[in-house]
């Protein structure tokens, strides 16, 4: 059951901003930058945080993917099974600072698997993590470095992100699960 | 869809769909083979038996490679050398190797429907690297993957198989795969190399080559195994190549972008020549590094099998 609405198209869009801003200043500049999104719905971000930061410095940041299913510390355990996707790093991270885009960090774990997949490609001078949406309730020591929103939120929660590239419609909703 | 099956023990059992996935799924894999670690965690902890009764290399080879690049732990068990000598069944053979708390057994054995019948007494994970004269799924799963990466369809195209079908687990393979995702199989080949039976397979048969590459997208040429030559049906060399063989001079009168793939391992000058062999049109090596992917995808997918019954939470 939806419980309430967080973002609407409008606050997406200038959380997307105000994070693009922030990454450039933060990096002095975007000249060593990459950003890499987490499949699925982080690549779109990573897409427009590309858009949002060609606005500001007028630069173009390469894009990445990243599916990280293969390092998932779960694969044994979840009843639905995982589909793997290609991941599409097509440029060297050797000594660049990567930025990690996902839609929501909630127990880190997915963060944990991308910083591992990321390692796997090279060595990056930092990465940092950029997340629509910081719902809390970590399992891991991993924080983002740039949020849009953060919310508070119950166990029996889930917060979903819903994009125009995906779903037909930009918003952050909450949704309640049946006890 | 979910992958719900334990094993792959051919194609001729597999749906369309389930075809689509493992192509799907080893597109994926690809890319792990062009980075600078080439291994990714996806089956760190599992245990991997090779267990061949029957030389190979290539296909030993690129098992063993695909499982270490997904971390698994690889045991190469070649049968001749082993406890077999002493008596030991098939069955026995997996039961410990199922006690050695293995995961996968990738099995290659010279009597069809051997995988199967292991399958059916240990729990383990089964895939069948080749079995008798029945099936060699991931090769032609390779070869299917190799095309469709090429030609971007499957659907639609004509493809030539050309060689000794009858002693061919490949053909039979390729055949099952080829029909189900819609193209249209030719096998080429003297009349003694053709099995009985083979168009209920679903393909057509010539016996003339040059007939048959006539409009072909394709033309998968098989090795002769000339190892089988006691046996008094079987064409002389120079014969073979003559009438059978892929040459320069045939390919002129085929389309001219034809894909010429070949399992391995080529015998030059008597069923290709070296010059197609190692010309613009052949995919030969590439149908190695495909090979990879699409075993890594088998493996991950049999691994992570689910029964559908089982309810979808994340």
């Amino acid at each position: 059951m939806e419980k309430a609405k967080i973002l609407d198209k409008e606050a997406v869009a200038r959380s997307l901003t105000r994070i693009a801003h922030e990454i450039v200043e933060k990096n002095k500049g975007v000249d060593n930058l990459c950003l890499v999104g987490i499949r699925n719905r982080g690549v779109y971000l990573a897409q427009r945080l590309a858009v949002d930061i060609k606005r500001i410095e007028n630069k173009d940041v390469p894009v990445g993917i990243l599916d990280i299913t293969l390092y998932r510390d779960d694969l044994t355990m979840i009843s639905a099974q995982p589909v793997v996707h290609k991941t599409e790093i097509d440029f060297d991270i050797e000594g660049k600072v990567v930025v990690l885009v996902d839609d929501v960090l909630y127990t880190g774990r997915t963060i944990r698997a991308a910083l591992d997949a990321m390692i796997d490609f090279g060595r990056p001078k930092s990465i940092q993590l950029a997340v629509l949406v910081d719902r809390g309730h970590r399992e891991l020591p991993i924080r983002a470095d740039y949020a849009g929103k953060n919310i508070p939120t119950a166990q029996n929660e889930t917060v979903e992100v819903r994009l125009e590239e995906a779903d037909d419609k930009d918003e952050v909703v909450i949704i309640e699960k049946h006890p | 869809m979910n992958w719900t099956r334990k094993d792959l023990l051919g194609l001729e059992e597999l749906s369309k769909v389930e075809i689509e996935l493992i192509l799907a799924t080893a597109e994926s894999f690809k890319e792990v083979s062009s980075r600078e670690i080439k291994k990714v965690p996806a089956l760190r902890g599992k245990t991997v038996v090779n267990l061949f009764y029957e030389p190979s290399t290539r296909t030993r080879v690129s098992f063993e490679v695909a499982a270490k690049r997904l971390s698994a732990d690889v045991i190469n068990i070649a049968a001749q050398e082993s406890s077999v000598r002493k008596g030991e069944t098939l069955v026995d053979t997996g039961k410990n190797i199922e006690a050695l708390k293995a995961d996968i057994i990738v099995v290659r054995h010279g009597a069809s429907g051997a995988p199967a019948l292991l399958a059916r007494h240990v729990g383990l994970n089964v895939v069948n690297a080749g079995d008798g004269w029945h099936e060699h799924p991931t090769q032609a799963l390779l070869d299917i993957f190799t095309l469709k990466e090429k030609l971007g369809r499957v659907e639609g195209l004509k493809v030539v198989i050309v060689g000794d079908i009858a002693h061919s687990r490949v053909a039979r393979s390729n055949i099952w795969g080829l029909s189900k995702l819609g193209a249209k199989v030719c096998v080429c080949a003297p009349g003694m190399l053709i099995p009985p039976a083979i168009e209920e397979m679903g393909a057509s048969i010539s016996s003339d080559i040059d007939e048959a590459l006539k409009g072909a997208d394709a033309v998968n040429v098989l090795r002769m195994q000339f190892e089988r030559d006691e046996e008094a049906a079987f064409p002389e060399k120079l014969e073979y190549f003559k009438n059978f063989g892929i040459t320069k001079e045939r390919l002129l009168r085929a389309k001219k972008d034809i894909i010429v793939m070949h399992p391995g391992p080529i015998n030059r000058g008597i069923e290709i020549s070296s010059e197609v062999a190692d010309g613009a049109n052949s995919v030969i090596l590439e149908q190695v590094t495909n090979g990879i992917a699409v075993r890594m995808a088998v493996l991950f997918l049999v691994a992570q099998a689910r029964d559908e019954k089982q309810p979808h939470t994340d």
